[in-house]
């Protein structure tokens, strides 16, 4: 290589072009970097780019050395000006102008004019920040068309050469791009809004940091001077149109701008501050997964089930493990599938990582689903999210809730649905009481008063039947035997609704001092009887529960002061609670008493909001319906009927929406122990009952003689 | 606080095992495999009781003087081992149960998870560090 002469100019250009793809400072830039990216930013065919590497001698050397760098810049700046590439032409094209390089390569020129020295200062510091994702979408939309694999091969090396290449940048207008470019080595400097260049370019927008920053620079652009000496650089007049902001001309703001139209700068602006997360998928890319969604699954709607999705990604050739560590990132709701929300997410993730950039801990916001911009984001997120609830519930309650195999249908959907909005709750939710539903309204049919003890039908399924039928025997017998304490009725039999099946007739006898416990109890203040029966389980420490507990419940402590408790009762998905909630709407219906109510069973699933709704319409349904069950069931429908209303506004407030969903998990979980702790208790008084029985069937002989 | 977390499959050979004081763990791996024993013990003695949540936990396996083990088995024969500190203000049972629950739920995400083959150690970048902090706590919460 003969030795490179560069004018004043081209000196500091270049090495600021080095700088800036030597992020590692090793005095040495491997092809696969941003040297490429810039390369590609030249808009050279891709032969010519090949023929100056080599021309170079970075093929021979395998990297790019700064001589290297130099020579290469200046074969890209003898292929711009339309000279044949040769070797002496390095030195003896006089008067070359600079290499023009799409994006940013615009506002290194006119950094060059306005004030080089601040701005190699700011050069230093090239923090990295990369929009290859973006751009590597776009790379990848660009030179791939449909084939999923290739696409990301090539993409793959493409990405380091250009990041942001829209082949409809016009040159002139490149410093979009270029931009990015420079905003990263300049670490967080802001960006550099480049006004004239590709509207279009808006995907990029700035770069992370400086898009704040660049964003401030722009208020404060002026026609720059440095235009004419810009101009004068590099023979491309429509540049001088670009807006071109210099990192390092944070501090300059007022030098380095040059704003080509107060319009294109506007847009720059809007999409530097709309953009400055690493993670934002920007259209092109989202377009490209899409399509790519589509070769899977053809309905956008649908999803992608696991297994597909593992060929799919497998064939990224990232290990297995990052693999699995993006599946757990992008599998939002934990179902085995992807949602098109979580498939684009998880392509994007993949595209980072392939590109060198690390996978985050926690699932950037902007890749959540349902948070990503799209047309009708709202729509599209809550849909897939609500036909992957209903659609899955079959499937996944049995994974998703182990510790409630009984409420396999009810409670899996709950906690999928706890995970995305609340508007899925409806759906799953209902079908289950549905069920005891029926059972119930038979058993009311045959049985003269309320059903109570229902709600340990919802409890365990499997012994709904069984239940349901000594529900009705008991209330057989405590209807007619204490006729008037519903409540005290309504108690009991679910706590020992194993009982009567045994032995009728000892049944009635030993419900009845239960009963009379049982309505002693009742009859005490009636939010509070429940935790004095004797027989049901220890509600101390629910009301410690309560106390942690009740975040949103706090809010509708307002509401439901006197009920706290039995809201925590009612949040408890044991059977006993589900007596206790009826027995305080008993209670409300005999005593009128309005706010009882509360706690309708789903309490702890819904935001604050939501008890009070399903307060309201609870007491609508107490009114009318002496069916407890349906009421509950009423209730479970108004409160799912009431959560969708709710995520509406989640779109606004994810943060809140998040919190609430813990909230739900929290309280799925205390639910779910109390309903375990209740089923203890139960099997105790079932034992306890079956010895009472022998006792009697040994006193009984005596009695008769 | 739970001061170690195994996760033992159906062969009984362990998917994962955490220790929060790292320095004895051989100890905390040594109590969870002589725990194996009393595991089967109980899931045998079970029989063919009903399947429901209560089967699953199987409460306090074995105390020692220092520490107490709890079990936890789930349908498919995979089982979670919790070796608590005694001098914990004696965790209720209820919250060794929410913690068992919790490490269930974990593990079904593992399992639907499309890159992970049943039979593999479990490697998950968030295990280890959300569980130690939760297990501190009394709670543990494992969000993998």
């Amino acid at each position: 290589m003969e030795g490179l002469t560069l004018s004043d100019a081209e000196q500091k250009y270049y090495s600021d072009l080095f700088s800036y793809c030597d992020i590692e400072s090793t005095k040495k830039v491997a092809a696969n970097g941003r040297v490429l990216e810039l390369f590609r930013a030249a808009q050279l065919p891709n032969d010519v780019v090949l023929q100056i590497m080599e021309l170079c001698g970075a093929t021979r050397l395998g990297y790019f050395g700064r001589s290297q760098f130099y020579i290469a810049l200046k074969l890209v700046a003898v292929a711009q000006s339309g000279f044949p590439l040769r070797v002496e032409s390095i030195n003896t094209v006089k008067d070359l102008p600079l290499p023009r390089f799409v994006a940013s390569k615009n506002e290194q020129e006119s950094r060059h004019a306005a004030s080089y020295s601040s701005d190699s200062e700011n050069q230093g510091s090239y923090s990295g920040v990369i929009p290859p994702p973006p751009g590597r979408g776009q790379v990848k939309k660009g030179s791939i068309s449909h084939d999923p694999v290739q696409p990301r091969a090539s993409a793959d090396q493409q990405e380091p050469a250009s990041p942001v290449v829209s082949p409809q940048q016009s040159p002139p207008t490149s410093p979009h791009t270029w931009r990015k470019h420079n905003r990263h080595p300049s670490g967080g400097n802001s960006e550099r809004p480049l006004a004239g260049a590709g509207p279009f370019w808006s995907p990029f927008g700035e770069t992370q940091s400086g898009s704040s920053t660049g964003d401030a620079v722009w208020s404060g652009h002026s026609p720059p001077p440095p235009q004419e000496n810009w101009v004068s650089f590099a023979d491309t007049p429509p540049t001088s149109t670009l807006l071109t902001m210099h990192p390092a001309s944070v501090q300059d703001q007022t030098t380095v701008r040059t704003v080509a139209s107060a319009t294109t700068a506007n847009e720059i602006r809007r999409q530097s501050s709309s953009y400055d997360d690493p993670w934002k998928i920007t259209d092109e890319q989202r377009q490209y997964y899409i399509n790519q969604f589509k070769t899977i699954q053809p309905d956008l709607n649908g999803f992608i089930p696991g297994s597909a999705a593992k060929e799919f990604f497998t064939k990224s050739k990232l290990p297995i493990l990052e693999l699995s560590h993006i599946w757990e990132l992008s599998d939002f709701d934990k179902d085995g599938a992807l949602t098109l929300d979580e498939f684009c997410a998880a392509f994007h993730l993949v595209v980072a990582r392939k590109n060198g950039y690390d996978l985050p801990e926690k699932l950037p916001e902007s890749l959540m689903p349902k948070l990503i911009d799209l047309e009708d984001s709202a729509d599209v997120g809550d849909q897939p999210g609500e036909v992957g609830y209903s659609g899955s519930p079959a499937e996944a309650p049995p994974s998703k809730s182990p510790s409630m195999p009984s409420l396999n249908q009810t409670w899996p959907e709950l906690n999928q649905s706890s995970e995305d909005t609340a508007i899925v709750h409806p759906v799953p939710i209902r079908m289950t009481p549905s069920k005891i539903h029926m059972q119930e309204m038979e058993l009311k049919r045959t049985s003269s008063d309320h059903t109570n003890p229902t709600s340990p039908l919802l409890v365990k399924t499997s012994d709904l039947s069984e239940e349901n039928k000594i529900n009705s025997s008991v209330k057989f017998a405590s209807g007619n035997t204490v006729g008037q304490q519903q409540a005290g009725v309504v108690a009991q039999p679910p706590a020992v609704p194993p009982r009567p099946q045994p032995s009728q007739a000892p049944g009635p006898v030993v419900h009845r001092p239960v009963d009379a416990d049982g309505l002693i109890t009742h009859t005490s203040t009636s939010p509070q009887q429940i935790p004095e029966q004797p027989n049901f389980a220890d509600f101390s420490q629910f009301e410690v529960f309560a106390a942690s507990n009740v975040n949103e419940e706090q809010d509708d402590e307002a509401e439901k002061h006197p009920e706290v408790l039995s809201v925590e009762k009612a949040s408890d998905p044991a059977s006993s609670l589900r007596v206790a909630k009826t027995d305080s709407k008993i209670e409300e219906k005999t005593a009128a008493s309005a706010p009882a109510n509360v706690s309708k069973g789903t309490t702890p699933l819904a935001p604050p909001p939501k008890p009070v709704r399903r307060r309201l319409k609870s007491e609508d349904e107490l009114r009318p319906e002496i069916d407890e069950h349906t009421q509950k069931t009423g209730v479970l429908a108004a409160v799912l009927a009431s959560q969708p209303s709710i995520p509406r506004s989640v779109g606004k407030d994810k943060k809140a929406i998040q919190a609430s969903i813990r909230r739900n998990k929290e309280t799925n979980t205390v639910l779910a122990r109390l309903n375990s702790e209740l089923q203890q208790q139960l099997k105790d008084v079932l034992e306890e009952r079956i010895s009472l029985e022998v006792q009697l069937e040994q006193l009984r002989p005596f009695s008769h003689l | 606080m739970a001061v170690c977390v195994a996760v033992i499959a159906k062969e009984n050979y362990p998917l994962y095992i955490r220790s929060v004081p790292t320095e004895s763990e051989l100890q905390f791996h040594y109590m969870v495999h002589t725990s194996l024993d009393v595991v089967d013990e109980k899931v045998s003695a079970m029989g063919k009781a009903l399947v429901d949540q209560r089967e699953l936990y199987l409460g306090l396996l074995y105390p020692t003087e220092d520490y107490k083990v709890y079990g936890y088995v789930t349908n498919s024969k995979v089982k979670f081992v919790m070796v608590v500190d005694s001098s914990n203000a004696a965790l209720r049972d209820n919250e060794i149960r929410s913690m068992f629950r919790k490490l269930h739920n974990s593990y079904t995400d593992v399992m639907c998870n499309p890159f992970y083959t049943p039979g593999d150690r479990i490697q998950s970048r968030c295990a280890c560090a959300c569980r130690g902090g939760p297990a501190g706590r009394g709670s543990c919460s494992e969000s993998k």
